[in-house]
């Protein structure tokens, strides 16, 4: 089953538009690295300049020049260093990357208020990453990765109603609120979560592109992990077992550059993440670019098909709150930091450039947008946190699977309301 | 019907089993070409080739993590440990992805897997190649352990582990391997939760398991010459144990002796007195006696090995002691 953007980088991303108008915004010296106030003036004169211009139609293209690559073991002439978007392919990007937001947002609310208890480990300013791996794969294709999971959940298929209220541990949530934020999932459209325990989801990962080669599939897997968990031993074991056997696999490193509160610089003696798979190809991207995310992926998991074997992918990415909700973020990291990342290199930002530049939007149009997105978002709260709480004995459901004697019993009592201990199952 | 080794019945088991079902497969080292360190997969490997059969490195971490995977898309794989204590580097794969992946996706995950090999004291191994893990593992919810003891039982209870769609662990013992027995030519399964009455009797019940079981046999003859009448049962599961047939056992003969290999403190024993306190107190006359192996690592000199594990002249003193005496004697 295609996602949807799987069918739009198929169909359009890679042929001429009918008009096409080589405008290059990332070549433009100095664009991409606005400070936030020139991105907002810029907006404001591109408003008055055409107050009542017809919007571009969707389906029309522009080529971008990418942010380069670096490769490790691969040829970077092999790596496309512009490539092709429609009006349609960006504003899809954008509604899913502020769609995003605005569910990672509003759960540190839900956490705030109480909603949300344990750990909840949010994704603001990562959302490139998510959005283009969808972009260049399919749902034929395995995707996992650690405890930062909310948004594949919703890149993977499923809806903001079902993550935010599995996040209250509510009955309807993806894992019927047994799983919690570090364990989602969408089996049917091939995500495996959802893990919680640092650098364990590299082997299962593993396992994934083991079902592809074993089942004579072209499909790959994507195995993502943290720069904390780089340094994991595991990492290296299935590493070495995937370039051995040549299994369809991207280990995925997302960088953003601090391991809960320790900085690279500071864990690993080689911040070179791309280069660690050592004797495995290595590719490096901009993970805060949607496109370059989108093409680097491709062209990695063409690589990953071909039988080439595993690929070492690292996206250089920035998270914007802390590790978790009870990290501040700003022990060990400045302020400034901070904001000139949000300033210069906002994923969602860039894209809604692009939009705007390339006249399929107006800041007014973007804002009709994002208020009826944040509207969906708020109704997906209303839903989490009214929904009901699971029944007590789902207390003992799903520890095991039927098998061909019937339901395993598991044992467990209820105390009951007079404090007797009721039968053990 | 024809005579058997353990370690064959273990690859007949698993080849029948990968015939039968395309998605079984076989991970770990030496396996394949090596032919098993035990020979349980001796041959498979040109019958079935190298990806169903797969060498692996020495990683038993991301192996068992790589076999999980493997099982939540779909396949049935079967992991040896080499040595089951090995597999103590994978615990974080077993407990957290293995046991839990089901219960966390709120039913999302079937995770058929078979983690399969030897554990046990053997002869002068060494303590680091002589560990039981059993008790080890039997608290971790989401997983079905078993400990299979003769080759009939070996087969049966395989065949079932790699057709359950829950992961199994499943204990075999370094000296068991060379065990011979009739065994039927047809095929046969032997459920997974079920103890098995290796005696009728009616005067103590012993529960025991794996190599204990051969013990207690062999404490039998004078046991029965002295005119007493023990029923033994091989627990077979040990999770969850077979709480059922030891209830109609010890209904009988309202006394119980454990007989165990695995350590005393927070051993198998431990669990199953708790169980027959909850469900038996009123059933029994005498406290519930369990005979384990020492709480220490497993020494390397041939007598103190011996010292380590329970042998048939304790199980034989302590059954008099129980049907004897209101005085228990405990090791």
């Amino acid at each position: 089953m295609l996602s949807a953007f799987a069918r739009h980088a198929a169909t359009g991303a890679r042929q001429a538009a009918a008009t096409p108008r080589a405008m290059s915004v990332a070549g433009t010296p100095g664009l991409m690295s606005v400070t936030g106030m020139r991105f907002k003036s810029r907006m404001a004169a591109a408003e008055e300049a055409k107050p009542d211009t017809p919007l571009r139609p969707l389906e029309e293209t522009e080529t971008y020049d990418l942010p380069a690559f670096k490769t490790h073991r691969m040829d970077l002439g092999g790596l496309p260093t512009s490539t092709t978007a429609s009006g349609a392919q960006l504003q899809e990007y954008f509604e899913s990357m502020y769609r995003m937001r605005r569910m990672e947002t509003k759960a540190d609310e839900l956490y705030m208020t109480g909603h949300v208890r344990g750990f909840c480990h949010l994704y603001n300013g990562q959302e490139a990453v998510a959005v283009g791996v969808e972009a260049a794969v399919s749902y034929e294709d395995y995707l996992i990765t650690a405890y930062r999971n909310h948004c594949q959940q919703l890149a993977r298929g499923d809806t903001v109603e079902a993550v935010l209220s599995e996040l209250t541990g509510r009955v309807t949530g993806c894992s019927g609120g047994k799983g919690g934020s570090m364990h989602l999932y969408k089996p049917e459209n091939r995500y495996f979560g959802g893990n919680g325990i640092v650098g364990a989801q590299g082997p299962l990962g593993t396992g994934l592109a083991f079902a592809a080669k074993y089942q004579g599939t072209k499909n790959v897997a994507i195995s993502m992990f943290g720069d904390g968990a780089a340094n994991q031993g595991q990492i290296f074991e299935a590493l070495n077992m995937a370039q051995l056997w040549r299994l369809p696999i991207m280990f995925m490193c997302e960088n953003n550059r601090y391991g809960m509160g320790t900085s690279t610089a500071r864990a690993a003696a080689s911040g070179d993440f791309y280069t660690r798979g050592d004797y495995a190809a290595g590719l490096y991207i901009d993970g805060m670019n949607v496109l370059a995310v989108r093409e680097g992926i491709a062209y990695a998991a063409e690589r990953c098909r071909s039988g080439e074997g595993p690929v070492y992918v690292e996206v250089d990415t920035y998270r914007y709150k802390g590790h978790s909700i009870s990290d501040q973020g700003t022990g060990y990291r400045t302020t400034d930091e901070v904001q000139s990342m949000k300033a210069s290199r906002d994923p969602i930002d860039q894209v809604k450039t692009m939009l705007v530049d390339g006249g399929w939007a107006t800041l007014q149009s973007l804002k009709g947008v994002e208020r009826s997105l944040r509207k969906e978002v708020d109704a997906a709260v209303k839903f989490a946190t009214e929904a009901p709480q699971p029944p007590p004995e789902h207390l003992w459901k799903d520890v095991l699977s039927p098998s061909a004697s019937g339901e395993s019993v598991v044992r467990g009592t209820l105390v009951t309301k007079g404090g007797k201990v009721g039968t053990p199952l | 019907m024809s005579k058997v080794f353990m370690f064959d019945a273990l690859r007949a088991a698993t080849d029948e089993e990968m015939e039968r079902d395309l998605t079984v497969c076989v991970i770990g080292e030496d396996v394949g070409h090596y032919g098993g360190s035990y020979k349980v997969t001796k041959d498979l490997h040109s019958k079935y080739g190298d990806l169903r059969v797969l060498d692996t490195p020495i990683a038993e971490n991301s192996f068992t993590g790589m076999a999980i995977g493997g099982a939540i898309t779909g396949l049935r794989p079967i992991v040896e440990g080499m040595n089951m204590s090995f597999l103590l580097l994978a615990f974080n794969q077993i407990s957290n992805n293995a046991g839990m992946l089901r219960y966390t996706s709120g039913g999302n995950f079937t995770l058929p897997l078979v983690i399969r090999g030897p554990g046990g004291v053997g002869r002068q191994l060494g303590a680091e190649h002589s560990q039981r893990l059993e008790a080890y593992f039997q608290a971790i919810p989401g997983l079905k352990i078993v400990a299979c003891s003769t080759p009939y039982n070996a087969k049966g209870l395989l065949k079932s582990a790699i057709r359950d769609n829950n992961p199994v662990v499943f204990f075999e013992h370094v000296l068991l391997y060379n065990l011979q027995e009739e065994i039927p030519q047809e095929e046969y399964l032997i459920p997974l939760d079920k103890a098995e009455i290796v005696r009728k009797g009616e005067d103590i019940t012993i529960l025991t398991y794996s190599r204990m079981r051969h013990h207690v046999i062999q404490a039998l003859p004078v046991l029965l010459n002295d005119g007493y009448n023990p029923e033994v049962l091989d627990l077979i599961s040990l999770k969850p144990l077979d709480i059922e047939s030891i209830s109609i056992s010890v209904k009988k003969t309202h006394r119980v002796l454990i007989v165990e290999e695995c350590m005393k403190t927070a051993g198998i024993g431990a669990e199953l007195i708790a169980q027959i306190n909850e469900h038996l107190f009123d059933e029994l006359d005498a406290p519930v006696v369990r005979l384990s192996s020492q709480d220490i690592p497993t020494p390397y000199n041939g007598s103190l090995e011996q010292a380590t594990v329970i042998q048939p002249h304790q199980i034989i003193d302590a059954v008099k002691n129980l049907i004897n005496s209101s005085n228990i004697v405990t090791t």
